[in-house]
């Protein structure tokens, strides 16, 4: 049996009360509830606070460049394909820096979690505002306010077909870890993007401000493959802020195109070099 | 060498000079001579003046010369700009389709498109005309090239290989009943049958790679280092290696860096506008300690410079690129069998050492055909260096992916081994891979990582010499343009010079004490590079404090050719 000491203490570089530590919490929840041990779970991370996350956990990890989280997080999983693999990012590292990595691996669709800390600021960079923060928003370097359109994770993710799509908040831990779970057991890329409040920068999107908005989908009749209304669910934001699944697309994952896997993990394979001499036949 | 004879095809991209040459090169190559050909063609799919050149002879060649003696022009544009370097030549042109201005003997007309037309109906066979013509004039049997057209056409069934054999018959009758004396050059067969190969250099970086046992390549098409990526991913199901198409040059390395992580062999193809994108991963796979191959095709720059011309002029670039400093190891071939051999051997090093290594090519080594003995996979070793599942049951301490050691190399387990957790990170890092800011760990760490470079400089191979060991003239070049610099040894050295070659593969990190002593009988030092500015020699100078004494240097997006080598060190006082 898997149990939450198993996947260790550590002291982290957090500021305290951060919307992180939940983040945390659920994961290692989700992780345990699904009964993966350590050694099991390979987390790539970019850069960012979030993307200490793997740092303060036991597990496998791969903690890269700044938005970078994706590409690693494919390559290790078609290595070794039997791993629990999840990559944990940031908004400023997943849709800021990593954007196009984010649309081609929704494309790609490998059997990956993305774990988004969507804090709409950038903390580790002391506050600047990040693809999500909300327009008008000032900070030190959008002096006048934000005027950019901000980037809405979840439409974007519907609209490129995102195998699955789910909105979680680093103040409700038990929903989260719940979310966690069945994005890891969804088979294909899954999206969890976590509302996480930064009490050092964002003063705009506090813990109350979220905690006076949100709210778990619990629609009857809503069909979790009808893109067209999950389109619409995720258009929805301001008063009323919806959490849950809003899209699962049941699809082959990269994965399932490549079949030299299905003998198992590519990286066990002993590669056939002895054909080399058939090609250079060919040259003859 | 009793036989050198050099064609030239002159077309428009997409009048089928690549198959015309492809095949020429082929049958040539099957009738016993040793063959060279290379191609100059423009970035555009149709249209411009591209050209295919094949130099054939008894003796092995590695090079081009700037003369002809066989032009197959296919368009106008082939006589009027190559005219010139015909010296006893002969220009073989369909003059009821071409326009030609010029009056010359040396012009042989071949009503192609009509033979095309009257023997198989149809004026897509004149390219075999054409073939049929050149072997006429060469005094060859017809035959190779009929078994080259066989091969060629299987796939388009029995009546298009018998339209194109005819084809070729009978332009091969034209030439035997309408050339003065019945052909041109009376070359006979040579009658070596030794097995050689006839291949390009991307093909045998791609075969390297394959005989190393790559698992996993992710790339992004670039002009001219595709060929390789290309190579692989159509061998790819056979060999169970995995090809991804990246979004981009920086998804492409980061990508092989986490499946090398979790234990594939992995490599990625690029040149150097690709590479200027990956230099943030180049130095995460440095500071991570993960094995890279990184297959580096040059073309000039900068930006998109010149794409489908030479260049050897990212070398200082590559030793330098990315932030902080690390150890690297760039090794260059020169011919098809190092593209081979040394491909395989960047694995072995990647992952010994556990760092990025580069093999280097140009496009003119890339997209050249030589002739050449056939590569012997049994010198091909897969040296892993990986912790194994019992190594791993049997250790008494928890293990540390960076683990201190004299040598600076750390045992390497993978992650999903039970038993072990494996962590890597792009900040400074402990022994265990967790983010370590303390300033004496720093030290440790860096010491550790550049221990590696040292370690490697040992073991890395000297220069190769080609000529007398003593000769008082040392040409020194890298990579491609190996060939070139051979055959202006043989030349001058036949002439009553005394010159050699001190060639390198082995580019960085470079043994010191060897390569002064390679170099210190010579009393001139004259290093060739395809650059404008010298990079090799300013690498010596600063890695070995050696100092080069003269320089040939070429950046106009053509490779050396031995004349061009020859007329710079007379220019120069050197000879």
């Amino acid at each position: 049996m898997v149990s939450i000491e198993d996947y260790g203490k550590f002291e982290t570089a957090w500021c305290p009360g951060c919307g992180n530590f939940g983040i945390l919490k659920a994961i290692k929840q989700a992780l345990v509830n699904l009964g993966r041990s350590p050694h099991e779970v390979f987390i790539a991370s970019g850069i960012g606070q979030s993307s200490k996350l793997p740092h303060y956990l036991k597990c496998n990890a791969f903690n890269g460049l700044h938005g970078r989280s994706l590409p690693p997080a494919t390559g290790a999983k078609i290595a070794n394909h039997e791993m629990t693999v999840l990559a944990v990012t940031g908004d400023g590292d997943c849709y800021g820096e990593g954007g196009n990595h984010f649309l081609h691996t929704v494309r790609r669709n490998p059997d990956i979690t993305m774990i988004v800390h969507d804090n709409q600021i950038y903390g580790l960079t002391k506050g600047q505002a990040s693809p999500t923060s909300e327009i008008g928003m000032k900070t030190k370097v959008q002096t006048h306010g934000v005027f950019n359109m901000p980037l809405n994770p979840l439409s974007l993710a519907i609209s490129l077909d995102c195998s699955f799509v789910s909105r979680g908040y680093a103040g409700n831990i038990s929903h989260l870890s719940k979310l966690i779970e069945k994005a890891i057991e969804h088979k294909g890329l899954s999206l969890v993007d976590v509302l996480q409040p930064c009490v050092s920068f964002n003063k705009l999107n506090t813990f109350k401000w979220y905690s006076e908005r949100v709210y778990e989908m619990n629609e009857s009749g809503y069909e979790l493959n009808d893109r067209v209304r999950a389109f619409e669910k995720s258009l929805e934001w301001g008063d009323k802020i919806p959490l849950g699944v809003f899209y699962v697309n049941e699809k082959p994952s990269f994965e399932d195109y490549l079949d030299v896997l299905v003998q198992g993990p590519l990286y066990k394979n002993t590669p056939k070099t002895e054909l080399v001499e058939e090609l250079i036949d060919g040259f003859i | 060498m009793n036989i050198d004879l050099n064609l030239k095809i002159g077309g428009a991209a997409g009048q089928g000079l690549q198959t015309t040459g492809m095949a020429l090169a082929k049958t040539l190559k099957k009738s016993g001579f040793h063959v060279f050909a290379t191609q100059y063609y423009l970035s555009r799919v149709r249209g411009g003046h591209n050209t295919f050149q094949i130099r054939i002879s008894d003796s092995p060649v590695f090079a081009m010369t700037e003369t002809v003696d066989i032009l197959l022009a296919l368009d106008g544009e082939s006589i009027t700009q190559h005219m010139s370097e015909l010296k006893e030549g002969v220009v073989v042109v369909d003059s009821d389709v071409i326009d030609v201005k010029e009056n010359a003997d040396s012009i042989f007309h071949v009503p192609m498109l009509k033979i095309a037309k009257d023997v198989c109906g149809d004026k897509i066979y004149s390219n075999s005309v054409s073939m049929g013509a050149v072997i006429g004039l060469l005094c060859l049997e017809l035959s190779n090239l009929e078994f080259i057209l066989k091969a060629a056409f299987k796939k388009k069934g029995d009546g298009v290989i018998q339209n194109n054999i005819d084809a070729a018959r009978a332009g091969y009758n034209y030439v035997k009943e309408n050339y003065p004396g019945g052909c041109k050059f009376e070359v006979s067969d040579p009658g070596k049958k030794e097995e050689m190969m006839l291949v390009n250099g991307n093909e045998a970086v791609g075969l390297g790679a394959l005989a190393a046992g790559v698992q996993f390549l992710a790339a992004y098409p670039m002009t001219p280092s595709t060929g390789v990526m290309t190579y692989v991913a159509a061998n790819a199901d056979k060999f169970n290696v995995v090809v991804e198409q990246a979004e981009d040059e920086i998804a492409a390395l980061n990508m092989i860096l986490g499946a090398s992580f979790a234990g594939a062999r992995s490599m990625t193809t690029t040149s150097g506008g690709g590479f200027s994108l990956m230099t943030e991963a180049l130095g995460l796979a440095s500071i991570t300690e993960t094995p890279a191959v990184i297959f580096l095709c040059q073309r000039p720059g900068p930006a998109t410079g010149l794409p489908t011309m030479t260049e050897q002029g990212d070398l200082q670039f590559v030793l330098n690129a990315a932030q902080g400093e690390f150890p690297r190891c760039i090794l260059a071939p020169g011919t098809p069998e190092e593209c081979f051999y040394l491909t395989t051997e960047a694995f072995n090093i990647a992952d010994k050492y556990q760092i990025p290594v580069f093999v280097m090519s140009d496009q003119y080594l890339a997209d050249s055909l030589f002739t050449c003995p056939r590569f012997d996979t049994s010198k091909v070793l897969v040296e892993r260096h990986l912790l194994s599942d019992q190594e791993l049951r049997t250790k008494k301490e928890e293990y540390k992916r960076y683990k201190l050691t004299p040598l600076g190399i750390s045992p390497r387990a993978l992650p999903g081994q039970e038993g072990v957790l494996v962590v890597a990170d792009s900040d400074e890092h402990d022994e265990f891979g967790h983010i370590n800011e303390d300033p004496v760990n720093r030290i440790k760490m860096n010491d550790k990582r550049m221990k590696k470079l040292e370690v490697l400089r040992e073991e890395m191979p000297e220069a190769k010499v080609y000529g007398s060991s003593d000769a008082s003239i040392s040409l020194m070049g890298w990579g491609s343009t190996y060939g070139s610099l051979a055959e202006v040894v043989d030349i001058l050295n036949d002439g009553g010079k005394s010159v050699n070659l001190v060639y390198f593969t082995h580019i960085h990190p470079i043994p010191v004490e060897p390569t002064k002593k390679l170099l210190a009988k010579a009393k001139k030092t004259v290093c060739v590079e395809n650059n404008s500015t010298g990079q090799f020699s300013r690498l010596l100078k600063v890695d070995a404090d050696i100092n080069v004494t003269e320089h040939i240097l070429r950046y106009d997006g053509k490779p050396f050719s031995p004349e061009f080598i020859i007329a710079a060190l007379k220019e120069k006082g050197v000879i």
